[in-house]
């Protein structure tokens, strides 16, 4: 597969695991005393465990997961709604695939299909819209999910309804920012973390720049990484030099792929159609400012909170999260998946708990799935 | 083509048990099985029950696909493939087949022949005769158009004992072909991703090449890879031989469109279906024999070792061509594409 099997060369992965041990060396990182690396998105966390790139770097190196997996941070009251929307009649409910198992207080969405609500898997807000057209007796509503990486094509699909007018065509939209959620860590008082690898996907968008506080205000090294073991073990090369050298730099590595700037089209797309909510819930979190997009009154028509009559209340909406589960102390790098008490023992991914056991991306599926039965034996 | 059964589609009349319900049976299905009895019941013989200490081997599967017909294949070829399969696995030549049929009404009548003609081109192929069978018809939307359930009647040599407990340390694992074929096939036909490719399913009865193997070496054990793919047939073998299998990454037979589409949608072809694909372990010392006769058998061309059973924790792990290793899981549920 060219294009893909050069980001995956075993050779060129041993020279830069070489240059990671003496930087880590010079650093003076050890087990006792690591280095602490944040990967903020879900899909960096999938790629280390199914690269093994966790056992392949020096003990030194500690790789705390971030909160960028959108299905995981979904807040258990907004599956609800969905489940809500859904289940009324007339409704075609799509979504992408990976929220289909997310458990609400109630139900999932696999559940609700199930016991008989229309819910259809899509792979674009592009099929919803199609699906829109080709039922205009039937309300479709698209549960517009994830950041800034799939905002912008929900995004486009508003507005390409507005065009059409379609007037049974409505986005549930649950889109977050990923910047807001990372200062929220730093300002944690138990924050070890000493840099971050940064979504690449997202900075396509959004551009490098929405990250120079993480350098500016806190002094932490960031690096917009790849997804590929290359790019992952090249960017966190990057910021093991920067700590070494005293830096605290924003640092593009997927330049491939990202302009400094972003994508002016899609932020122009985004600004359009939304505006920031005063705050948003992120399960494991709890309500972060301005970290939530909803749909701007110009384009009411197409939004499912207006049409469904179900809104959004900031702060008197939190679900109890379920007695035992650490995914908050996970989330900011306080504990691993496996010091957990439910990690194995009430929370797999079969019956998650948390919201980081949800999708193959969170940090506890993703220790589950790639080192489940050998973590839960060392941690016996 | 018989002239008593003049309509286009299924209906609920051709259930009714009258006129109507003889002529498609008889129209469609047992001229083209020609079943030998035209009692209730198959009467069956074979020089293979007169062995001493042979066995019988019996299975049955339900057969439910969309779309039912798919590049390399249909639902009537998977029913034969798949219950041949699940005989020849365990060491059993495959003899006689049965085939019940839930048809959908306004299911094309034209559809029903097409899949009862692959079907028995599939029988005949892989040397089994189709000896009983029945059908219903249930109203729209009731059915998914048709589902095939198959049951199958085999009979193990006494000299054969295929079974996956029976895995020793260090034995070979070795794999017919190329995974995930069918699965990649199946995502891509159902339309709705827009995916363009060249695949076909691999839908293959492998009672051939089964006999073909067992004749050359010793077979340990042997499992099909359908659903669940072989990740899931590998830590089931793991679980009940009580050793850890190693796979090799760069040993696994997978075609460029299958990792492509495996990419693309953030899927992994360790779990992809497969409806012509096995895994058999056999003593390292009989591999290179094994391998042989395999790839002397159309299905098992291109046949590959992708591992090995070692003594330790009863799981699957995989050394990455990247150089590390992760453990292969049972899959949880369906795998679903990733949102980004």
């Amino acid at each position: 597969m060219r294009y893909v099997e050069e980001f995956r060369d075993p050779q060129a992965a041993k020279a830069l695991l070489s240059k990671i041990e003496k930087v880590t060396a010079e650093i003076g990182a050890t087990k006792e005393k690591p280095i602490h690396i944040m990967e903020i998105c879900g899909g960096h966390t999938h790629a280390i465990f199914r690269y093994g790139l966790d056992r392949l770097t020096p003990e030194g190196i500690e790789f705390i997961h971030g909160p960028g997996c959108p299905v995981c941070v979904l807040p258990m009251s907004r599956v609800d709604e969905c489940v809500q929307i859904a289940e009324k009649d007339n409704v075609i409910f799509t979504t992408f695939g990976d929220a289909m198992r997310v458990p609400g207080t109630r139900k999932s969405l696999l559940q609700a299909k199930a016991d008989g609500a229309d819910i259809r898997m899509v792979y674009s807000p592009l099929d919803a819209l199609e699906l829109a057209r080709r039922n205009p007796d039937k309300e479709v509503v698209f549960f517009g999910l994830g950041f800034e990486t799939t905002t912008p094509s929900t995004a486009l699909s508003i507005q390409q309804a507005a065009r059409e007018g379609l007037p049974n065509f409505s986005v549930f939209c649950n889109h977050i920012t990923v910047p807001e959620p990372i200062k929220v860590l730093l300002d944690d008082p138990y924050m070890v973390l000493d840099g971050f690898v940064g979504p690449g996907h997202v900075s396509m968008v959004i551009g490098i720049h929405p990250y120079d506080f993480i350098a500016q205000d806190y002094g932490k090294p960031i690096v917009v990484a790849g997804f590929e073991p290359l790019d992952l073990l090249q960017s966190v090369l990057m910021v093991l030099e920067q700590i070494r050298d005293g830096r605290a730099e924003v640092e593009n590595q997927y330049a491939r792929i990202v302009p400094e700037h972003g994508n002016p089209v899609s932020i122009a797309a985004m600004a359009d159609v939304y505006q920031r909510r005063p705050s948003f819930e992120w399960r494991g979190l709890g309500e972060i400012d301005s970290s939530g997009l909803r749909i701007r009154d110009q384009y009411k028509a197409f939004d499912a909170e207006e049409k469904f009559g179900i809104g959004y209340a900031a702060g008197q909406r939190s679900v109890q999260e379920p007695d035992g589960c650490e995914c908050g102390a996970v989330m900011t790098g306080r504990i691993k998946p496996t010091a957990c008490p439910k990690f194995g023992n009430g929370c797999t991914p079969e019956m998650p708990l948390g919201a980081l056991m949800v999708s193959s991306e969170g940090a506890c599926a993703a220790y589950w799935q790639y080192g489940g039965r050998r973590a839960v034996e060392a941690a016996e | 083509m018989n002239k008593m059964l003049r309509d286009e589609r299924v209906t609920l009349s051709h259930g009714g048990g009258g006129k109507a319900m003889r002529d498609l049976i008889q129209s469609v299905f047992t001229d083209v099985f020609e079943p030998e009895s035209s009692e209730d019941q198959a009467r069956l013989m074979s020089d293979a029950l007169l062995e001493k200490g042979a066995k019988l081997a019996f299975t049955t599967d339900s057969y439910v696909v969309t779309p039912v017909e798919f590049p390399g294949g249909d639902i009537g070829k998977i029913a034969v493939c798949g219950t041949v399969n699940d005989l020849a696995v365990g060491g059993a030549k495959p003899l006689w087949l049965s085939a019940a049929f839930i048809i959908e009404e306004g299911t094309e009548i034209a559809l029903l022949r097409r899949i009862v003609a692959s079907m028995k081109a599939e029988a005949d192929k892989a040397g089994v005769k189709i000896v009983t069978g029945d059908t219903k018809v249930v109203g729209r939307g009731s059915a998914d158009q048709v589902f095939i359930t198959s049951s199958g009647v085999g009979v193990i040599p006494a000299d054969r004992d295929i079974r996956a407990d029976s895995i020793q340390d260090g034995d070979v694992a070795i794999v017919n072909g190329v995974l995930g074929d069918h699965g990649a096939t199946i995502l891509a036909a159902r339309g709705d991703m827009m995916l363009m490719s060249d695949l076909q399913s691999d839908c293959a009865a492998l009672g051939h090449l089964m006999e073909a193997v067992c004749h050359a070496v010793p077979v340990r054990a042997c499992r099909d890879a359908t659903r669940g793919g072989i990740a899931s047939s590998l830590n089931e073998m793991a679980e009940a031989a009580g050793l850890s299998i190693e796979l090799d990454e760069t040993t696994l037979p997978l075609r460029a469109e299958v990792k492509g589409t495996c990419e693309i949608l953030g899927l992994d072809p360790l779990y992809l279906a497969n409806e012509g694909t096995l895994v058999l372990f056999v003593a390292p010392e009989h591999a290179d024999a094994a391998l042989a006769a395999m790839r002397s058998v159309d299905t098992g061309r291109d046949a590959a070792i992708i591992g090995r059973a070692k003594a330790g924790t009863p799981m699957v792990t995989m050394k990455t061509a990247f150089g590390g290793s992760r453990i292969v899981d049972m899959l949880v549920g369906e795998q679903l594409p990733r949102i980004c």
